[in-house]
């Protein structure tokens, strides 16, 4: 009944994209479109919901079999445990970010541009998870894809979008490219295309292992893992705030179901190997992509950095998961999957959240260069609340979302030294190291970002002038807030929800949290470890109010304004305020002088001399350097010697062909 | 509640300390701080090589605790302390990898260590710690030598490198004192030699960087 | 049930009694080593009263988070405090949070205290703030790594339980627990800003992290966030002692003699610490900034190595 629904609330999307085609330029057309789009995501989202609470409860997965696509083949369609939370995943992002789009879109100069191919990305992530062969799967994706292009390129005459479109091409084609390469070895080469035929039919370990290479670097270059993230930083900041939010939000977790799809489900039993590479690529891309995202002074290019690191982390919670299957623990591969799939929610709600409040500072002032920002905790106080929490949910602080996944995280990685391996038994200390390091740089570094945006006095004009956003745009970012919340309180029903998924990829779950005294949340055994969301907040709200309480009767409660004290200085102008850059420069110092060759180099003038001091930062991205320049200029000149190749006269090209004809012919007579 | 094991726990435990002041060799800057901790490196050798002897019963190994302990923490960083005073070097010790960089090098040479060790874990895995830790000092020592200029620093490295060694063979039943006694008089003949070609680089060149000689050689332009 | 959560509220009462008293024994111990009379020990209490009853003088354009931060701050680290066992263990709320939510807390609180610096906009505060987010970069890593290895150890994340092993167990010497010993040590005098990594008698730009933060606050809010201060020193103590010194605590449903007993313990506990704290701190001077980052790598690779080596095996 459920899967049947949910495929036509996915046409009624690709309807309503093709419809709106003609009428974009309408006043009404953005509020309609932004409105359905609103109301079949919570549909999607219900449906997910229902179908998660009844596959706990027991029941089967619906298959569906649809006779489009292919001739003869058609294509299959499942919503097992696995589809249903990246549904949930999706679509509560979605509704969140179509709710912000109904008050924002209106600021929106070119909506034929943005308004058709909404829908089409929502409808194209959706069949991804919905999918159950390598048509159906193959096809989303590439829709996926091209929709989201379409979208980062809305805003075209700004030169560094269409650099963003260029690079977001190249990175969706490799990454389409590896998983037709995964999928043809799945599926031996076309003989079994539908997954459950791949599921009764593992491949053998030799392709298996081919396949895993192939579908880590597919799905990789869509998450982010270092090295193949250099195209979120460019795309994720071009496109509308919106649409921001969802690719940094959903659809890399949509590479990451996809992920999960091909190693937990497709492939058969794993080897150790397998997750000691996948750990170690995240413990990388964690650390890398926060050393990244502290270099940043653009809001949104800060967030899309942020995005590769918690992929980092999903990575880490994965790799470890595969190594504990490897070795027959069904129980660490439940912890370390929950890990990561509750980071996968977690990381949806708060980043679409800090992507949506990016938007609003962006519509507001016209900004997003946090030295051109400050002081907007004044006129955009709702606002700022919700970054607020947004950041302190990604930085990992109790009692929120964050914390949970990175607790349940650290509980797997407790429980590692059981497996045997020595590799493992020294990678997986240094990954967690590195973990431990990525979330205190990320508090660090989002410390600077509400700092420098929200707090302090306005740098310019435009900050200084800024106003609230529009109703629906707060209610949405709201809504937000209130599901990291809550997640963060009542993590026992996540876990509880998340049972039938990870008894589905590796047989076993989490002890049933729903049981536990005063909902408490426990990883393995009660007397090894528990963590209390609820009591916790509780009781930090009554020690503030006793606090408050206690020294409002026995303290003085005058208070009065007055200027700012500054150790005695008269005041002075905003521009001595610390910037995104100078309150970064202790932890440059430290972190990234080798990583990324940051040098500053400072030029004073001659005493008497009146000209300005010039501070030069210079900083390498060693990614850009070491590997994507050699390649471009690889292929450049690859791409001249042959284009040189069609300037020759009659007789060269007639001498080329006369080549490869001997070529053959000494090749058949060696074969023979 | 110090347990059965606790002779061996001890024996861990020096070793481990040592390990822990060869890491605090590697990030030290100034040059006195760094004889200093060579001091305290062979205080701890000679802990080690009394608790060896404790447990053993050998009654030579407490010689060679004694000689260490006068030799190698007293008389050697005093003379140490006499040349930099006397030849006014430059007190601060340039590193040519950041501390970072080198300590997490340093971590992975214990691991590698330990792991070099797995053999010894069949016969006994009390004696393949003892060993794996020895041989980390070994390591560490060399990586003082490497990544530092200044010739005093390289001096210090291998005099620790050389304590390294004394505990991997002593932690073995039955070593005999003389070699112990015969490496003791060959180090500080070194001293001597390296005392006399000290006085001449510096009176030469006003510097024990390594990098000046290069420069006389010729090799750097 | 009555029972436990007066035992739970009384502990919560005793760090918040005996947070200036640890203070004040430290400034005492100072002035004494250095030959001075120095103040009294009761000093701090004074203080915060005087403090206390001063009127609040708050920026022009200090916004609602500048006078919610202090509550807040104070909020999560008393949480925090009442979470570590001091005088009996196994308390009532002891299951709900793990020496993890402990860490967490102390960085809600710094989260908070951070941008409380931020938002008057003088450069002081981006100073202080800067500053102590290098160092918290550092530290909190080394301090998870030390959990990793206490937690490896006691085969629990549980405060109360690793006390417990510690105490009862046949844990013996070993080099982890030393190297743990050493990087909590460091990690103690890092996060609470003492000498050698921040000065916390000075208020001089070149040697201000904590002071440059709270640099706008008066008043009843600067008196919170100094209690709050006094109170994370005293946690950071009570961990020490309640895992490397675990004699004397009560144990799991104990009475009343014994608890009280207890009670006794860990005040002659905590003296003794703040004593050798306090002469530790007169001999060594302050390091530069950035020789603090040498200082706290050392305690990271120290709780790496501590932790790789029980991966490796269980019994070094």
């Amino acid at each position: 009944m459920d899967l049947p629904f949910a495929l036509c609330l996915v046409s009624l999307l690709i309807g309503a994209a093709a419809l709106i085609a003609p009428v974009a330029g309408r006043s009404w057309a953005s509020v309609a479109l932004y409105g359905l789009c609103l109301g079949v995501s919570s549909l999607l989202l219900v449906i997910g919901l229902w179908s998660l609470v009844a596959m706990g409860g027991g029941a089967e997965a619906p298959l569906l079999w649809l006779p489009l696509g292919i001739p003869g083949q058609g294509v299959h369609f499942r919503l097992d445990g696995l589809s249903a939370f990246f549904l949930i995943v999706i679509n509560l992002a979605a509704s969140a970010a179509s709710l912000f789009a109904i008050g924002s879109g209106r600021h929106e100069h070119a909506p034929h541009r943005v308004l058709p191919f909404y829908p089409v990305f929502l409808a194209g992530m959706n069949l991804v998870v919905l999918a159950n062969d390598v048509y159906g799967f193959l096809f989303s994706w590439e829709v996926m894809s091209v929709a989201s292009w379409f979208l980062v390129i809305a805003h075209h005459r700004q030169p560094e979008n269409r650099r963003a479109g260029y690079v977001y091409l190249i990175m969706a084609a490799l990454s389409t490219q590896m998983l037709l390469v995964t999928f043809g070895l799945l599926s031996g080469f076309g003989a079994h295309l539908d997954f459950d035929a791949i599921r009764a039919t593992p491949p053998s370990l030799d392709i298996a292992r081919l396949a895993l290479l192939a579908v880590v670097i597919g799905t990789g270059a869509k998450a982010g893992l270092v090295p193949l993230h250099v195209w979120l930083p460019l795309a994720h900041p071009a496109a509308p705030s919106h649409v921001s939010g969802l690719m940094s939000g959903i659809m890399t977790k949509v590479a990451i179901y996809g992920l999960v799809r091909v190693t937990f489900d497709l492939l058969g039993p794993p080897e150790w190997t397998w997750g000691a590479g996948i750990l170690l690529l995240g413990g990388t891309t964690a650390v890398t992509g926060v050393l990244y995202a502290l270099m940043q002074h653009d809001l949104k290019r800060l967030l899309a950095y942020h995005t590769v690191e918690n992929i980092g982390i999903i990575a880490i919670g994965l790799g470890l998961a595969l190594a504990f299957r490897a070795n027959g623990f069904q129980m660490g591969a439940a912890l370390a999957l929950t890990a990561a799939l509750f980071h996968v929610l977690n990381h949806s709600l708060f980043k679409t959240l800090l992507f949506l409040s990016a938007g609003a500072v962006l519509t507001a002032t016209g900004e997003r260069d946090l030295d051109r920002l400050g002081g907007l905790i004044r006129g955009m106080p709702i606002t700022a609340f919700c970054f607020l929490v947004g950041s302190a949910a990604i930085s990992a602080l109790p009692p929120l979302n964050g914390f949970v996944s990175e607790w349940l995280a650290l509980q797997a990685i407790l429980i590692s030294p059981e497996l045997p391996q020595w590799i493992l038994k020294f990678l997986v200390p240094m990954v967690g190291a590195g973990l431990a390091l990525s979330a205190a740089l990320a508090a660090a570094c989002f410390v600077k970002a509400f700092g420098a945006a929200f707090l302090g006095r306005a740098r310019t004009a435009a900050a200084e002038r800024a106003v609230e956003v529009e109703r629906s745009s707060l209610a949405a970012m709201l809504i937000l807030v209130a599901a990291c919340v809550l997640a963060g309180v009542l993590p026992g029903l996540v876990v509880d929800a998340l049972a039938p998924v990870t008894t589905l990829l590796v047989g076993s779950h989490l002890p049933n949290q729903i049981t536990q005294p005063w909902l408490t949340l426990v990883a393995t055994t009660p007397e090894r470890s528990s963590y209390n969301g609820l009591i916790l907040m509780v009781f930090i709200a009554l020690s503030a109010s006793l606090s408050a309480f206690g020294v409002h009767r026995l303290a003085s409660r005058r208070r009065r304004r007055a200027g700012a004290w500054d150790c005695g200085y008269p005041e002075t102008s905003p521009a001595t305020q610390y910037t995104a850059a100078s309150f970064a420069q202790p932890i440059r110092r430290v972190f990234a002088s080798v990583l990324f060759s940051a040098r500053e180099k400072i030029d004073m003038p001659a005493p008497g001399d009146s000209r300005a001091a010039r501070l030069t930062l210079t900083i390498r991205d060693p990614v850009w350097a070491l590997l994507y320049r050699p390649v471009a200029v690889a292929v450049t000149t690859a791409a001249e010697i042959i284009s040189s190749a069609l300037s020759l006269s009659i007789r060269q090209h007639l001498g080329l062909v006369y080549g490869t004809l001997i070529l053959l012919l000494v090749v058949l007579a060696l074969w023979q | 509640m110090l347990g059965q094991s606790f002779p061996f726990d001890m024996a861990h435990m020096l070793a481990g300390g040592m390990v822990t002041v060869s890491f605090m060799l590697l990030f030290q800057d100034r040059l006195i701080a760094l004889i200093w901790f060579l001091a305290l490196h062979a205080l701890a050798l000679a802990l080690a090589l009394a608790w060896q002897a404790h447990r053993q019963a050998a009654d030579d190994l407490y010689v060679a605790a004694a000689l260490a302990l006068v030799v190698k923490a007293i008389l050697i960083p005093m003379g140490l302390r006499w040349l930099v005073r006397h030849l006014q070097i430059e007190r601060t010790v340039e590193a040519v990898v950041g501390v970072g960089m080198a300590m997490l090098f340093g971590i992975g040479l214990v691991a590698l260590s330990v792991m070099v060790m797995l053999p010894a874990a069949t016969h006994s895995p009390l004696m393949w710690e003892d060993l794996s830790f020895a041989l980390a000092v070994v390591m560490l020592g060399l990586l003082i030598m490497i990544t530092r200029r200044n010739a005093m620093a390289q001096i210090i490295g291998l005099l620790s490198v050389d304590n390294g060694v004394t505990l991997a063979v002593v932690g073995i039943r039955g070593m005999p004192l003389v070699i112990d006694l015969g490496v003791a008089c060959l180090l500080v003949a070194a001293m001597v030699v390296f005392a006399i070609y000290f006085k001449h680089i510096h009176q030469r060149f006003d510097s024990v960087d390594v990098h000046v000689l290069d420069r006389f050689r010729g090799e750097e332009s | 049930m009555i029972q436990s959560l007066l035992a739970q509220g009384f502990q919560m009462m005793l760090v918040l009694a005996v947070a200036p008293l640890v203070i004040g024994i430290i400034r005492k111990v100072k002035a004494r080593l250095s030959r001075r009379i120095g103040p009294s020990i009761f000093q701090p209490y004074r203080d915060l009263i005087r403090l206390a009853r001063k009127d609040t003088v708050v920026a022009h354009n200090a916004s609602w988070l500048f006078l919610v931060a202090p509550y807040i701050v104070f909020a999560a680290i008393w949480v925090a405090a009442a979470l570590v066992p001091t005088y009996a263990l196994g308390l009532i709320f002891s299951w709900s949070a793990d020496i993890i939510v402990i860490v967490g807390l102390l960085a809600l609180a710094r989260f908070f205290l951070a941008l409380a610096g931020l938002d008057v906009g003088t450069a002081f505060g981006g100073i202080g703030t800067s500053r102590e987010m290098m160092i918290s970069s550092l530290a909190e890593p080394a301090m998870l790594m030390i959990v990793f290895t206490l937690s490896l150890l006691a085969q629990s994340t549980q405060l109360s339980s690793i006390a417990h092993y510690m105490m009862t167990a046949d844990v013996g010497l070993r080099v982890s627990c030393g190297l743990a010993l050493l990087g909590l040590v460091m990690v103690t005098i890092a996060e609470n800003g003492r000498v050698p990594v921040d000065n916390p008698a000075t208020h001089l730009e070149l040697t201000m992290v904590h002071e440059a933060m709270i640099l706008e606050y008066s008043g009843r809010h600067l008196a919170l966030i100094e209690l709050a201060a006094a109170l994370k020193l005293t946690l950071y103590l009570s961990m020490l002692t309640c895992v490397f010194l675990p004699w004397g605590i009560a144990l799991n449903g104990a009475k009343l003699p014994v608890l009280g007993l207890g009670v006794l313990i860990y005040l002659i506990k905590i003296t003794v610490a703040s004593a050798v704290l306090a002469a530790f701190e007169v001999t060594v001077a302050k390091m530069r900034v950035f020789r603090v980052v040498d200082f706290l790598n050392f305690a990271l690779m120290l709780g790496l190595l501590a932790t790789l080596l029980l991966f490796v095996s269980r019994s070094i």
